[in-house]
């Protein structure tokens, strides 16, 4: 399947550009055949399951992984062979956040900005804007393992901007953190994206895709669909119902038997349909009415990112994820 | 490039000194290892565990008995009548050695012939067995050029009085101490330990916490990376040379006739190689299990292939060609070269030679394997 080049921004050269990028790990493949053009001061976003490649991605354009296939540039570096300049240029956050468990909150952020050699002098204000930015500057003196797993992942996000990266990778920054944290983390990001940092983020959780200003969907080291959260959802095809049952599991298994995989998910007691046309959601209210289910409400809803997503990974075809 | 790995460094000793557990097994573990083992491990033979049957009860019978329990070897664990107690003592492993003086040991004495007595010894321990065979030949023949007469150990060869006096003389150290010879051997054995697990285990854990995939993306090179993992274990280890040759000096009194500066420098050159091992095993272990259970199957060998114990030369040919490779058996010859007879690099310089090229061959090979690549 090929990724759609529209966009509403306008073209220019990207500053992370790849071109049929793969990895395969024995025989199996990661990732295989991504074209992707991120441009400079965007928030990209890498959305999928766990095993969709999206690690995979982070890690060969921060340079750390070469690829089996393909090639790419990031901050105008290629990955092979000038993988050393462009770690100067960018940050990466890893999944556990690389944090030195038995160093102080000040300690971790003075040696990463020694590895990246920032100057001593410029570093006094950058870092106490840094701790303020993350609400860490009463906790300056604490061990990083006593802190809280939302101000761990703070403290990374610190240490990635200590050097003041062109691009910032993120790999599921906010996995396992609280709804508090996430906000806080997201206002930073913002506020980094307004000095002209590019943000090429990994998540799991599609309402955080929906902040990004772009979001590439993998499914099975394929990017299946590459657009603004806007277009996704406006491109898939008929109308989405949100049905409000009196028994919404008994509900999704007598829908589940009438229409393919995917067009019927349970979403926190409501039912959402996936119909083709108005017939089918008739169709549908009838068949639960002949079963003695009572439907308490029925309407049309914009889909989430969510609804793409379910729509776009049971229709792909088998042999674009293989 | 320095400041990069004078930063490594300082992160590096921070998280040693922090952690006082750490602290304690760097620092303290070594000194304790050394004054167990300068006890324990010791070859000399003394208090021999003796069995004696004195049928005879003479007064020239009970001078030789004499001579043996007064000569500080052997003690006395029970004296009995009945020549088969003697059997039961050694079966028991209550007695390493049975003495029997039969009837007629005076009156042989004093007739001029040659009176005999019998000694069994229990050779399990051939070593002890051997020695303790060797001081009864000794205090008998003493006892036979005093009283005149011939006095043969039943079933030795015995040369009698010998026509020929010999008269050895050990250099080195005269008194044959075994510690004297051991704790330089425990310190170098000390020093392969420490820092073949030091430098194995760190880089291995920040590769389980996530802060070496970290450190990849950072522009550090991957010398500085090297450096900076593995000169602040170099630099515990130079540590603890100091520390635990304080010990062995002080404590046990072993004499240091050679340059502190030379052990030093050799200490260098065999840490480049232990550290070394160290690095190449934490490229080859994921988790710092593997890194531990591999360090001990380098550990292990490269003790007993050294000559910290068993000596080179009577091992199989095959065996001796693999402690060529083995930079335990080069620091040893160092370590106790310096220690006891005060030599010098003219002496040492093969040694030197021979640490330094394994040393950088080592550091070489792990270090092109340890890349600033995953996977």
């Amino acid at each position: 399947m090929s990724v759609p080049t529209t966009s509403p921004l306008p073209p220019s050269a990207g500053i992370i550009e790849t071109e049929g990028l793969g990895r395969a790990f024995g025989e199996l493949w990661a990732v295989r055949g991504l074209t992707l053009n991120v441009r400079r001061g965007e928030v990209f976003g890498l959305v999928g399951p766990d095993g969709a490649g999206k690690s995979t991605i982070i890690r060969m354009l921060t340079g750390i992984l070469p690829p089996t296939e393909g090639a790419a540039t990031v901050a105008g570096f290629p990955i092979e062979g000038g993988e050393e300049q462009l770690k100067t240029r960018i940050s990466y956050m890893s999944q556990r956040f690389g944090l030195y468990a038995d160093l102080t909150v000040e300690e971790n952020l003075s040696f990463y900005g020694d590895l990246y050699e920032v100057p001593r002098r410029e570093r006094g204000p950058l870092e106490e804007r840094l701790l303020g930015f993350s609400n860490l500057t009463p906790f300056r003196k604490r061990l990083a393992s006593n802190l809280s797993g939302g101000m761990k992942q703070k403290l990374g996000l610190a240490c990635a901007l200590i050097h003041k990266p062109e691009i910032l990778f993120l790999d599921e920054p906010t996995n396992g953190v609280d709804p508090a944290s996430r906000r806080d983390f997201w206002r930073i990001l913002y506020a980094m994206l307004k000095e002209g940092v590019t943000v090429f983020v990994s998540t799991a959780y599609l309402d955080e895709a929906e902040r990004c200003s772009r979001v590439g969907l993998m499914h099975g080291g394929r990017m299946i669909q590459c657009d603004t959260p806007q277009r996704l959802k406006q491109g898939i095809p008929g109308r989405l119902v949100e049905l409000e049952a009196g028994q919404p599991r008994a509900a999704l298994e007598i829908l589940s038997g009438r229409f393919d995989s995917g067009h019927v998910s349970l979403f926190g007691g409501k039912l959402h349909l996936y119909a083709d046309s108005e017939e089918e959601v008739a169709q549908a209210l009838a068949a639960l009415g002949e079963a003695g289910i009572e439907v308490l409400g029925a309407k049309s809803i914009p889909p989430t990112l969510e609804d793409v997503f379910i729509q776009q990974v049971t229709h792909t075809p088998q042999e674009a994820v293989s | 490039m320095w400041e990069r790995i004078y930063r490594m460094l300082v992160k590096e000793f921070i998280q040693v000194l922090r952690d006082s557990r750490m602290k304690a097994l760097i620092f303290v573990m070594p000194v304790i290892q050394l004054i167990m083992f300068g006890y324990a491990v010791t070859t000399d033979v003394d208090h021999i565990r003796t069995a004696l049957c004195d049928l005879d009860k003479s007064p020239q019978s009970m001078a030789l008995i004499e001579r043996f329990t007064g000569s500080g070897y052997f003690s006395l664990v029970e004296s009995t009548d009945r020549p088969g107690r003697l059997g039961e003592l050694l079966d028991r492993s209550q007695a390493t050695l049975a003495i029997q003086i039969n009837p007629g040991f005076a009156d042989d004495l004093r007739a001029g012939r040659q009176a005999v007595i019998q000694t069994i010894v229990d050779g399990t321990d051939s070593n002890t067995g051997t020695v303790a065979m060797d001081y009864s030949l000794r205090i008998t023949q003493a006892f036979s050029r005093e009283v005149g007469a011939p006095v043969a150990l039943a079933g030795l060869a015995q040369p009698g009085l010998a026509p020929i006096d010999l008269r050895t003389r050990a250099w080195f150290n005269p008194d044959l101490k075994s510690r004297y010879f051991n704790v330089p051997g425990v310190i170098a054995v000390i020093l392969l330990l420490t820092s073949l697990l030091l430098t194995s285990m760190a880089v291995v854990r920040e590769r389980e916490i996530g802060t070496m995939e970290q450190l990849m993306v950072t522009p550090i090179l991957p010398l500085e990376l090297i450096l900076g993992k593995t000169l602040p274990f170099a630099l515990i280890c130079l540590a603890d040379v100091l520390a635990v040759t304080a010990v062995g000096v002080l404590w046990f009194h072993i004499p240091i006739y050679g340059s502190l500066w030379l052990l030093l420098a050799g200490a260098i050159l065999y840490l480049m190689s232990t550290i070394g091992v160290g690095l190449f095993i934490s490229t080859i272990s994921h988790t710092q299990q593997q890194a531990l259970m591999s360090s001990f199957f380098f550990y292990l060998p490269a003790v007993l292939l050294s000559g910290f114990m068993f000596p080179i030369s009577n091992m199989p040919r095959a065996a001796q060609w693999l402690t060529y490779l083995n930079p335990l058996r080069y620091f040893l010859v160092i370590i106790r070269g310096i220690f006891l007879k005060g030599s010098g690099l003219e002496a040492l310089w093969p040694q030197f030679a021979a640490l330094a090229i394994l040393g950088i061959a080592l550091l070489s090979i792990s270090s092109t394997r340890f890349q600033k690549r995953m996977a």
